[in-house]
Parts: C-alpha cells; sequence; structure tokens
C-alpha cells in the first residue's frame, strides 16, 4: 500500500491512460459508461489525496520511471497545478456519471466504447498538462486531449451535420496553436538545452535575447490559440455548439483552464516577470486582449439564438476576465484569476448541463426551447437560473467571490478605470443571461411546432449530478477557503519563484 | 427568553422555515396563511427582544462564518437597524393580514409562490438591518432584489414582464456596476468594511480630495433602492405587482432597505462629521433636494392612484437621503425619523388603494369622486395617512419633517428649508386632494352605483351596510390598524428620539 502512496502523483494520469484504451474492449451500452465513471471517481479521489497531501506537506516531485531531472520527465506538483487537477478531475467525476442518457440519445450507440474510451484519453491529456514539470511533456499532454476533443466534437454529427466543419475547424486552428507552442519550446531548448521547468527557468536567469523574446511569443500565441484568448478564439463558438451537450459541459468547464493554467505556469515558473517583455506583453497584450474580449464577446452573446452560442460566447468574454487578473502582474491579481479559473469551471458546467437536460428532452438547444420551461422542466430551471445568477455574480455564489477578488486587484493596483470596465460588462452578462431566465420564467410554452409535444423532467441520472455542481457554486460562493484561500497561497508561491532567482 | 444575539441569526432563520412549511401547506390555503401570521408573530417577538436590547445600550452581535479572509457574513443591532428590523416585522404581520384578504378576494394565481417570495424578501430585510458590515448588508441587498422580482412581476403578462426588466434591470445595474465597486474600493483603501461609528474613511482618505465625492456618489446612486433620481424609474414600474407588494415591498421593506442604506453607510462608513468636513455631499443634499420637488412635480400629474403614490414614494424617500447629506446631528435624526414615519403613513396610502380596488375595480383618482361616502372607513384612513406623508399635527409624520428643517438649518442649507416647505405645499395638494374629493364631491354617473361594479368573489365578502360598500374585512383592518399607528407616534416620538440619539455619537 504504501508503495501505491509513493506512486501516488503519478495515479491521475495513468489510470484514465491506461483504462481508455480497456473501454475498446467492453461491449457496448451501459457498461463503457459505468466504467468511464468508476474512473473518473478513482482518478478524482487521487487527485484530491495529491491536492492535500500538497497542502500540508509542500510542493511534490516525482521522476517518471526514476529518471532523474533534467534528463528524465518529472511531474511536479504545486498548489497552483493541485487546485486545477482538483478541479478538472472533479468536473469530470460529475459530468461521467451524467452522460448516459444525454450521450445516448445524441451520439450513435454503436459507438458508445469508443466515446467514453476519448472522454476518458482527453481527461489524462489535460491532468497530465497540469501535472508535468517538463515543457515539452507539456505539448505531448496538449496534443493528447485535444486530439481526442476533436473526435468528441465530431460525435455531435449524428444530430446535426455542421459538428463536421465546426471539429475540422477546430482540429486546423489547434493544431496551428500546438505547432506555435512547439516552435517555442524549440527556441527556449536551443537557447538553454533544457527542457524541464525549473531547470529553464534557471537557465534563462539574466537572458534577454532575439531567440527567448520569440520562443515566448510563440508560446504565448500557441497557449492563446488553446485558451481560445480573444481574437483567437474563433474556433470555440462553432465547437461549442454543435458538440454533444456533455463533451460541451466537460471541455467548456476545463479545457480553456487548463490552457490559461499553462500560461500561468510559463510566465512565472518558466520565464519570470522582470523580463522587460513579459511586463510589456501584461500591458500591451494580455490586459486590453482580455478587456475588449470581456467586452467584445459579451455584446456578440447577447444577440445569439441558441442558448448553446451564447453561452459559447460568454466563455470568450469569461476567459477576458482570466487574462485581465494575470496581467495586472500582481499577487492578487494572479490569485483572482486562479480564484476564477475554478469557479467559471463551476459555472459553465452547471450551465451546459441545464441545457444538456433541454436537449434531452427537447432535442434544441435554440432559445425557442426554453420558452416556459420554468413549468415544464422546473428542476433543470433552476439550476439553470442559479448557475445564471452566478455567472453575473450574485452574492452569495461563486460568481460574486470572482468578481470580489478581480476589484479588489484592479482597485490594489489603482487600475480603477479598469475595474468600472470589469462591472460594466457583467452587467451585459445580465442582459443575456436574464433575457434567458425571463423566456424560461414568465413565457408561455410555443403553442404549435416540434418544441410544443409535452415533455418531462429530465430524468434522475442527469439531475442529481447536475445540482451537487449547483451546490457546489453556492457552497464555493460562502466558503472560499478552499478556493480562494489555495488560490492565494498558490500566487504567493509562483510570485516567490519568480521573484527569487 | 432568547438572549438578543441568539435573536439575530434566529429572526433570518425563521422567515426561510415559513418558507419551507408555507410549501409544503401550498395546497391547503388556510394552513399556509397560518403559517405566514404564526412566523410574522414569532418574528416581531425576536425583534422586539433585540430592540429592547439595544435600548438598554447593548449591542448584540453574531458571526455567522467566514466568506473570504476577513470578510464575515456578521450581524451586529444598533439603533438605526433595530429600528429597521422592528418596523419592517411589525409591518410585515400587518400586510399579512392584508395580503390575506386581497389576494383571495382577486382569485389571484400562485398564491403560494406569492407568500414565499414574500418570506424570503423578510428574511433578507431582516439581514440588511442587522449586518454587520457593508459585505453582509450587500448580500442580502441583492437576495431582497431577487427575491422581490416574482412578486413584481406576479401577473405575467406583458406589462409585468416589462415592469420586471426595469425592475431587476436598475437595481442590479446599479448595485453591481456602481455599490460593488464602492465598496471593494473601501475596502482596498482602509482594508475592513465593518459599521463603525465615526466612520472608517477618515484617516484613510483625503477629506478635500477628489475622492470622496466619487465615493459617495457610487453609494448614493448605487443603492438605487434609495430610488434618488435618476435611479428612481424602477419603483414605478414596479407598481405592477399586486397591492400588498407595492404597499409592503415598495412602501417598507425594499425602499426602506435602501434608505436604511445610504444612512447607514453615511454615519458609519463615511461618519457625519468627516462627510461634514470634506463638504463632499453638499452637490448630493441638492440632488436629493430636486428629486423630492420633480417627484412631487411628476406625481401631480398622475391620474392613477398607485402611480401617484409610488412618485411620492421617491419624493419622500429622498427625505432621508437628504437627512444623511446635511451631515448634522439633526438632518441624521430626521432622517432616521423619516424612514418609520413614512413607513406607516405610505403602507396605510397604499393598502387603501388596494381596498378601493377590490371594491370598486377603480385605479384613477378621476373616478374617485364621490366614492368617499361609500367607503367612509378606507378614504378615512387614507385622509390620516396622508396627513401624516404632509406632515401636519397630530401625525407622527410632522416630527422628521421638523427635524429636518433644524438640521438644514444647522447646516446653513437656508434653501433645503425651502424646499421642505414647497414639498410640503405640494403633497398637500396631491394628496390631501384625493379624500377630499371623495368626501365633497358629487359622484360620477358610475361612482353611483358601485354595486354593479364587482361582484364578490372567492375569500371574504365585500362589507355592505345601508349605502356603505366596503372591501372585505381583512383589507380594512390593516389600514386602520396604520393609520392609528401614525397618529400614536406621533406622541411617542419623544422616545423614538432618545432611542436613536445614539446615532449622532451623542448617546
Amino acid at each position: 500500500m504504501s508503495g501505491l502512496i509513493s506512486q501516488l502523483p503519478v495515479l491521475p494520469v495513468i489510470t484514465p491512460l491506461i483504462a481508455a484504451p480497456l473501454t475498446l474492449l467492453l461491449p457496448k451500452g451501459r457498461v463503457p459508461w459505468a466504467w468511464a465513471t468508476i474512473v473518473s471517481w478513482l482518478t478524482f479521489a487521487a487527485s484530491a489525496a495529491l491536492l492535500h497531501n500538497v497542502a500540508t506537506n509542500g510542493v511534490v516531485s516525482y521522476h517518471l520511471g526514476d529518471w532523474a531531472p533534467p534528463l528524465g520527465i518529472e511531474y511536479r506538483i504545486d498548489l497552483a497545478n493541485a487546485l486545477v487537477l482538483f478541479l478538472v478531475s472533479g468536473i469530470a467525476a460529475i459530468v461521467f456519471p451524467f452522460a448516459y442518457e444525454s450521450v445516448r440519445s445524441e451520439t450513435d450507440n454503436r459507438q458508445s466504447s469508443l466515446f467514453y474510451g476519448a472522454m476518458q484519453i482527453c481527461l489524462a491529456g489535460m491532468l497530465g498538462v497540469t501535472i508535468t514539470g517538463d515543457a515539452f511533456n507539456v505539448f505531448v499532454f496538449l496534443e493528447i486531449s485535444s486530439l481526442s476533443t476533436y473526435a468528441l466534437v465530431a460525435m455531435g454529427a449524428r444530430r446535426d451535420r455542421r459538428a463536421l466543419t465546426a471539429a475540422f475547424n477546430y482540429l486546423v486552428m489547434g493544431t496551428i496553436g500546438a505547432t506555435f507552442f512547439v516552435i517555442g519550446i524549440g527556441l527556449l531548448y536551443q537557447a538553454t538545452g533544457t527542457l524541464n521547468m525549473a531547470d529553464l527557468h534557471l537557465r534563462l536567469a539574466g537572458q534577454d535575447n532575439r531567440v527567448i523574446e520569440a520562443g515566448f511569443a510563440f508560446i504565448v500565441v500557441g497557449i492563446g490559440l488553446k485558451a481560445a484568448m480573444f481574437p483567437m478564439h474563433l474556433w470555440l463558438p462553432n465547437a461549442y455548439t454543435y458538440a454533444p451537450s456533455v463533451v460541451t459541459a466537460f471541455i467548456a468547464a476545463t479545457a480553456t483552464k487548463v490552457a490559461v493554467y499553462v500560461l500561468v505556469r510559463f510566465f512565472y515558473s518558466i520565464f519570470s516577470p522582470d523580463f522587460a517583455f513579459m511586463q510589456a506583453t501584461f500591458a500591451y497584450v494580455l490586459l486590453p486582449l482580455g478587456v475588449i474580449g470581456m467586452f467584445v464577446a459579451s455584446l456578440v452573446a447577447v444577440f445569439q439564438a441558441d442558448v448553446k452560442r451564447m453561452l459559447a460566447y460568454s466563455s470568450v468574454a469569461q476567459i477576458g476576465y482570466m487574462l485581465l487578473g494575470v496581467s495586472l502582474g500582481t499577487k492578487a491579481g494572479l490569485a483572482a484569476a486562479l480564484v476564477h479559473v475554478f469557479n467559471h469551471a463551476l459555472i459553465k458546467g452547471a450551465l451546459f448541463m441545464s441545457v444538456a437536460c433541454v436537449v434531452l428532452r427537447l432535442g434544441s438547444h435554440a432559445n425557442e426551447a426554453f420558452q416556459g420551461l420554468g413549468r415544464r422542466m422546473p428542476v433543470t430551471t433552476g439550476a439553470f437560473i442559479l448557475s445564471g445568477l452566478s455567472l453575473v455574480g450574485a452574492p452569495a455564489t461563486v460568481g460574486f467571490i470572482s468578481k470580489w477578488y478581480l476589484l479588489k486587484a484592479t482597485f490594489e493596483v489603482g487600475h480603477w478605470g479598469v475595474s468600472f470596465l470589469i462591472v460594466a460588462s457583467s452587467l451585459i452578462s445580465l442582459i443575456y443571461i436574464g433575457r434567458i431566465i425571463e423566456m424560461m420564467v414568465l413565457r408561455e410554452p410555443p403553442e404549435s411546432g416540434p418544441l410544443s409535444a409535452p415533455i418531462k423532467e429530465a430524468p434522475m441520472s442527469m439531475l442529481i449530478p447536475m445540482w451537487v455542481l449547483v451546490a457546489a457554486n453556492v457552497y464555493f460562493g460562502l466558503q472560499t477557503d478552499l478556493t480562494g484561500g489555495i488560490a492565494s497561497a498558490a500566487a504567493d508561491a509562483l510570485m516567490t519563484v519568480g521573484g527569487a532567482r | 427568553m432568547i438572549s438578543p444575539s441568539l435573536a439575530i441569526p434566529l429572526s433570518l432563520a425563521l422567515p426561510l422555515i415559513g418558507v419551507v412549511l408555507i410549501w409544503l401547506f401550498g395546497r391547503w390555503p388556510n394552513l399556509r396563511e397560518a403559517v405566514t401570521l404564526v412566523t410574522g408573530g414569532l418574528l416581531l417577538v425576536l425583534t422586539i427582544t433585540v430592540f429592547a436590547s439595544v435600548g438598554e445600550g447593548e449591542r448584540p452581535d453574531y458571526i455567522l462564518f467566514e466568506v473570504i479572509d476577513g470578510l464575515p457574513l456578521a450581524f451586529q443591532a444598533e439603533p438605526l437597524g433595530a429600528m429597521f428590523a422592528l418596523l419592517a416585522s411589525a409591518l410585515w404581520l400587518v400586510n399579512s393580514l392584508y395580503s390575506i384578504g386581497y389576494m383571495r378576494s382577486g382569485n389571484e394565481k400562485n398564491q403560494t409562490r406569492f407568500y414565499m417570495s414574500f418570506a424570503v424578501a423578510i428574511a433578507s430585510a431582516m439581514g440588511v438591518a442587522y449586518a454587520g458590515n457593508l459585505f453582509t448588508l450587500f448580500i442580502f441587498y441583492e437576495i431582497l432584489t431577487l427575491s422581490t422580482f416574482p412578486l413584481v412581476t406576479h401577473k405575467g403578462d406583458a406589462k409585468a414582464r416589462r415592469g420586471g426588466r426595469i425592475y431587476l434591470g436598475v437595481l442590479m445595474g446599479a448595485s453591481i456596476g456602481l455599490l460593488l465597486p464602492a465598496i471593494v474600493w473601501t475596502y482596498a483603501l482602509t482594508g475592513t468594511v465593518d459599521f463603525t461609528l465615526g466612520g472608517i474613511l477618515s484617516g484613510h482618505v483625503d477629506a478635500a480630495g477628489p475622492l470622496v465625492p466619487v465615493l459617495l456618489g457610487l453609494y448614493v446612486f448605487g443603492i438605487a433602492k434609495a430610488a434618488l433620481i435618476p435611479v428612481h424609474s424602477w419603483l414605478p414600474n414596479a407598481m405592477v405587482a399586486p397591492t400588498p407588494v407595492s404597499a409592503f415591498l415598495h412602501a417598507v421593506a425594499v425602499v426602506k432597505a435602501g434608505v436604511f442604506a445610504v444612512l447607514k453607510v453615511s454615519i458609519y462608513i463615511f461618519g457625519a462629521d468627516f462627510l461634514h468636513q470634506s463638504g463632499a455631499s453638499t452637490p448630493f443634499m441638492w440632488i436629493a433636494g430636486g428629486s423630492i420637488l420633480l417627484a412631487s412635480a411628476i406625481a401631480m400629474h398622475k391620474d392613477n392612484l398607485k402611480a401617484r403614490l409610488a412618485y411620492s414614494t421617491v419624493s419622500q424617500l429622498s427625505y432621508v437621503t437628504l437627512g444623511a447629506m446635511l451631515a448634522t446631528s439633526m438632518g441624521v435624526m430626521g432622517g432616521a425619523m423619516q424612514i418609520a414615519m413614512h413607513a406607516f403613513g405610505k403602507m396605510t396610502l397604499f393598502m387603501c388603494a388596494g381596498a378601493i380596488y377590490v371594491a370598486t375595480k377603480k385605479i384613477n383618482i378621476s373616478e374617485m369622486r364621490g366614492l368617499g361616502r361609500v367607503m367612509p372607513i378606507t378614504f378615512g384612513a387614507f385622509f390620516i395617512g396622508a396627513m401624516s406623508i404632509v406632515g401636519l399635527p397630530p401625525m407622527g409624520g410632522s416630527w422628521p419633517k421638523f427635524l429636518l428643517m433644524w438640521g438644514a438649518a444647522d447646516a446653513d442649507q437656508l434653501g433645503m428649508i425651502a424646499v421642505l416647505m414647497i414639498s410640503s405645499i405640494l403633497n398637500v395638494v396631491y394628496l390631501l386632494s384625493i379624500p377630499v374629493m371623495a368626501f365633497y364631491m358629487a359622484p360620477t354617473p358610475e361612482a353611483g352605483k358601485p354595486q354593479g361594479v364587482h361582484e364578490a368573489n372567492g375569500g371574504g365578502a365585500l362589507i355592505q351596510w345601508g349605502n356603505l360598500k366596503e372591501a372585505p374585512l381583512w383589507c380594512v383592518l390593516p389600514p386602520v390598524i396604520t393609520a392609528t399607528g401614525a397618529f400614536v407616534l406621533f406622541f411617542f416620538a419623544g422616545a423614538l428620539y432618545d432611542y436613536l440619539l445614539p446615532l449622532t455619537g451623542g448617546g
């Protein structure tokens, strides 16, 4: 048993990675789903244990295959990535059990083992990106998760053929991003001769030349594409809209968050804020792009006729908040960004899950499907309203906590103009969420057409996981030791490493 | 007896337990209403307990838990909050009686949802009243907005949807767009948002600097529930709600939570002395004065009774803001007393408007000529309520006007005395004219035969006796109770004054 404990850091990655191919051997139907669910729970347990371990004992370093870094691959877990691991595997542990009914109705059943296999690979990839302390290993896992995501998005084709073009678009853009990223890594390797993050950090010290700058630029653009940083977000709305609902709920809550984490990791653990070009990037790239993204994407969201697409644009806007937090370059700003990474995952996960319930019953995620939903599917409507309010930032929800941290961070550095831009853009989210809530609560259901058929509430297998996530929205809105506390400590640690060279 | 410190969290929990019970008993209306009334009665006992202990100089507090590092959900009762809580819980009880009469006479739909939302609203009003810091106040302030949204849109038609949109848009827009940044800014500047007598900004912010008026402006307009023009537009639009909602929420709980918050911020965050010394409040004093007159002027043009009362509320709420912005002891006292006195008067007027509607389906003032002879009790109560709003003795409403004038004189703001005088005259014109018209003018043809207009249905028949035709008992009795209250308070104003005196730092 103690052997297993000492191998704990590798378990979150290795469990789904080994389990995924085995899924293909399972018979079609319910079994692959049950298998994936159990795997997601085991993964979550391992991640939670790891977070606990890091919080009590400090940074964990694990040498893969016992090859010592910098030559071997190192898994290096501090508070920042332990929190993201916990988040990603937690979302998986909620979305996987939720998936069965929704996936059965939206995808081809002959592919069920392929579907759940791909989901597990995607999970393993994202956890690998998060956990590793090796820059090239980030690229490998990023591609593992991306490739499986392309396939998952394409599986929405049974319901809507446009999923194929969306997946292809995503494939092209994602591959460009990955290529940029790997070119950036290559340049850094050229300059330093190492790929281990901690080692890179030491060897980059004092170097400030064209090669490093170019490498940095390639990495920011590459990861920016994966994170759907405005204006490199164009792949996202279609991919989110046409992917199967469960896939959307899963990747919306995790994939872009992991990308933001990677940015933070590169900024602070590989580069460091005292590079002059970092400050320039913060002030002239991240901050303006974050703010513009917040407004443009929110405004576009207001005019969508499809709830899934609206929420997709809202995600682009929310990425803007995270980038804004990072761009402040202060501990409070970084903590705000990490808090929002966590909180926004809870919000968007819950929102897309409630959309999945609607799609299951009505077969549509157009705005009209939500008319009069309050009477037809009251439990789902309640979940949508609560998590929608959380998105707007109503008190006693996680959205409020995010906003508080972000506002405090901007006021502390004296950017009070930016503070008002933050609240202004969250008022736009009040408009687009309020519009849907009004439709659900105060309008009558459509009287004719395919949407008027009598429907039941979504099944318990979907309602329970969805409400677990909604409850998390409220719980972490009132109790922020885990999110705010760990995020602040993590930000502290990241900044200290960055400064202590 | 429950300890006052425990009574504070209980007075939040009790209505929430009521919500669950109301939901469970939704199918048995009598049982459901009994839950509301029993909850109201118990809540009144709790608020009296707190009120009494604060009167003895105690400041009972209760910390729920810490949300963000150094920012707990904390409660502390002080005179202003204890008064507001007592006022809200007492009037909730009266209003619940009235709701029963009104909602059943009108055979309204979704009554269970109605009573549930009401109970959530009162719980959040308690949270606002007892909040020990701005963070807690903000949380309950927002929940109050959200919980009253289903009440405003109760009818569910296009007009209610539009009203609801404006209600939520203005209130949440202002609170998220202005109030939240103001609170976070204050926190970033001072490291605390606890309510402290004498204020927390002094020493952290340059009194003469431009930051003080900016921050004050964010607070005064961000607290849109105080309905200072131009953030008042939600209030007239909220009148699409059933009358008990207008009577209680838009004359007492919601709007008073707004002006209460304005007073709290000026006393406990800025500090009256600091405000006075900085002079930052003077422009807002003029805005409040302008708001008083402008809203009165608009009210005169409204023929719809509820719309006229709504604009009158906008005007009267600005009295409280004015008192806070005068930043003198008497101004603060006048503002604080206005909260209580106006609540009794305006609630009476709204409940009378509802009683008239239930009995005759009339909503326009021009149709009410001669109606006083048919509904003497209702219009009698209306007359008393109107006198109190105007500020005529022997009604409670006269004291705050008197104190505000005193405060204006202290602050050397003679212009404000003029504003107050003009406003009282305007009030006479647009409020007292209504009962006068009803009693002395000949009825219009339709009003002559009101019996054909309304078929009594469902709960509670109309009271008919000779030529009289009043609304059902539970629609008539509550305004009589509050009108009596408005009269009795005239004689207890001294006690209330002494009770509130610690607010000026002199107690």
